[in-house]
């Protein structure tokens, strides 16, 4: 089933064309990684199917409604490249982080839903923090932070997620087992992902699906077909190689391409 | 007397309310902006004989209104347009004061104990109320948007329309707090008892309940100190949040140096 259809889609800031013309579709149940360098329009694309911007020109269809007709949002959940960097100091549990969500447009006298307390709980136990549910947002590790972010998009149950470089600032080890758990989320609860990154050797691992912004403007790779190195250099502008990987977590096999190996 | 400290009371309970998402989101200059502009509402009232708060709270509202108007129509200049309005509130009020002929103005700036007249009571109770009222209603959504405004409209809050009444709240605020607490000492008090409780709240919740304790007893001492020594209630107010921040960031940091010995 088509979960997301981009068509001809156009964006500028003041005139000055970011993405043109941009076509590609996500099936439900995709994990799809979004690459390309530093101010190719990642995050813009991201923005664009969120209906944070509205695009210049084209269409974009959502769980089968025009954007612009969309009002499904809590289906939607987002992690924004900006998550990793709020106020450090914010006065806030985990626990009043995660279950904002479900009572986002209550007032103080609506009484929270009777299952309230066991739904956050089980929205961290789905990331492995249900023991920090009382500890301030600002005392966890980066990685443990990202982790309390995407637990705050599951607790609505969504069926697609967005997630804009989740991974920045956060030790390799903490970046794998991210990397496993949205996979995990993406097989076990069938979530369509949607993911900005810079880290080809993880999202090529996990991913099924790439979309490429690069020089050349906007390609949609499917990664079981081979990728090449021809094909990563050219996106990026620089030479890029390719070879084989396996995740030592969860075992997927892809080919990758490398800057550094 | 008793009047100052009903209504010092009921200020003492709102102004950190509204001090925990001024101090969250970083709207300090804003804060800043509207207490001046509610001091030329002051001396606009006193010039025309219209009651000062009133004109205070309608300038203030009306400058609210204009800095949500430009920060929507152009995002980027938000933070210059705050300070124009800012200057254009000094301006005005230094301008005003000049024709105001009773010694009265002066009261506005720093606060003051003179007897509160009955209208002005009952004036500073109803919007107290009002304002408590509204807050705890957008309590949630205010917690959503200064925590993550993007998925808060996401969530289905409707960002834009609680943030501008936010704002009102934050104008109506500051003007009914200059009688008592006095238009220049009312940004601090968002900053100090907000401060106060960040050092030692464990979360979101007892920051907003401890910020609301600590400002009543700030202001409470203030005007106690302030009736029995003869000083402007503005100044003991602050200064007494000033010496129990200064405290509490003494007892934290010690407590740790002794943890860390340990
Ligand atoms: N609000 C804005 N106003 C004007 N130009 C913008 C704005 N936001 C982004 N841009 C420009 O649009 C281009 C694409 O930005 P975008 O943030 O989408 O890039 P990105 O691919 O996400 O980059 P990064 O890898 O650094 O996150 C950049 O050239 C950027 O300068
Ligand atoms: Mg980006
Ligand atoms: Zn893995
Ligand atoms: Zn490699």
């Amino acid at each position: 089933m088509r979960i997301l259809e981009v068509e001809n889609l156009s964006f500028a800031y003041q005139g000055n064309y970011i993405l043109k013309n941009v076509n590609f579709t996500v099936d439900k149940g995709d994990f799809v990684g979004i690459i390309g360098p530093n101010g190719s329009g990642k995050s813009t694309l991201v923005k664009l199917m969120l209906k944070i911007l509205i695009p210049e020109k084209g269409q974009i269809k959502i769980i089968g409604k025009d954007i612009k007709k969309f009002d499904g949002w809590t289906k939607i959940g987002y992690v924004s490249q900006k998550a990793g960097e709020f106020n450090g100091d914010f006065p806030a549990t985990v626990n009043e982080i995660v279950g904002a969500s479900l009572l986002a447009n209550t007032g103080i006298f609506r009484k929270k839903p009777a299952d309230y307390d066991q739904r956050v709980y089980s929205a961290l136990k789905k990331v492995g923090m249900q023991d920090y549910g009382n500890k301030l947002i600002g005392r966890l590790s980066g990685g443990q932070q990202q982790r309390v972010f995407i637990a705050r998009v599951l607790i609505t149950e969504p069926e697609i997620m967005f997630l804009d470089e989740p991974t920045v600032g956060i030790d390799a080890k903490s970046e794998e087992a991210l990397y496993c758990l949205l996979a995990r989320l993406n097989e076990e609860l069938g979530i369509t992902i949607i993911m900005v990154t810079h880290d080809i050797g993880a999202i090529t691992v996990h991913a099924n699906k790439l979309i490429c912004l690069g020089e050349a403007g906007v390609t949609v790779h499917d990664i079981n077909e081979p990728v090449t190195d021809e094909f990563f250099s050219e996106v990026y502008g620089y030479r890029v190689q390719i070879h084989s990987h396996q995740c030592q977590n969860c075992g997927h096999m892809r080919q990758v391409g490398c800057e550094e190996c | 007397m008793i009047n100052a400290f009903i209504a010092g009371i009921l200020i003492g309970i709102i102004i950190p309310c509204i001090g925990v998402v001024v101090v969250l989101r970083r709207l300090s200059i804003m804060g800043d902006a509207l207490s001046h502009v509610s001091l030329a509402g002051v001396a606009a009232g006193l010039v025309f004989g219209i009651n000062p708060i009133l004109s205070a709270v309608v300038f203030a509202v009306a400058a609210s209104l204009c800095i949500e108007r430009i920060r929507k129509s152009i995002p980027k200049y938000g933070e210059i347009s705050t300070a124009v309005i800012m200057s254009v509130g000094i301006g005005l009020a230094a301008i005003l004061s000049g024709f105001v002929t009773s010694a009265n103005f002066n009261s506005f700036l720093f606060g003051s104990l003179v007897a509160i007249s009955p209208f002005e009571k009952y004036l500073i109770i109803v919007l107290s109320i009002v304002v408590l009222a509204i807050f705890l209603l957008l309590y949630r959504a205010l917690f959503y948007i200064t925590f993550d405004e993007e998925s808060a409209r996401l969530a289905g809050i409707p960002v834009q329309p609680v943030t501008i009444v936010f704002t009102v709240l934050t104008a109506v605020t500051i003007s009914i707090s200059s009688r008592v607490v006095g238009a220049l000492v009312v940004s601090s008090m968002m900053v100090l008892p907000v401060a106060v409780s960040m050092q030692i709240a464990k979360s979101y919740r007892q920051t907003v309940i401890f910020s609301v304790l600590f400002s009543i007893f700030y202001v409470v001492l203030g005007l106690f100190l302030s009736f029995y020594f003869n000083l402007k209630p503005g100044g003991t107010i602050v200064m007494t949040g000033v010496i129990s921040l200064i405290i509490t960031l003494l007892t934290k940091n010690f407590k740790g140096i002794v943890k860390k010995g340990a």
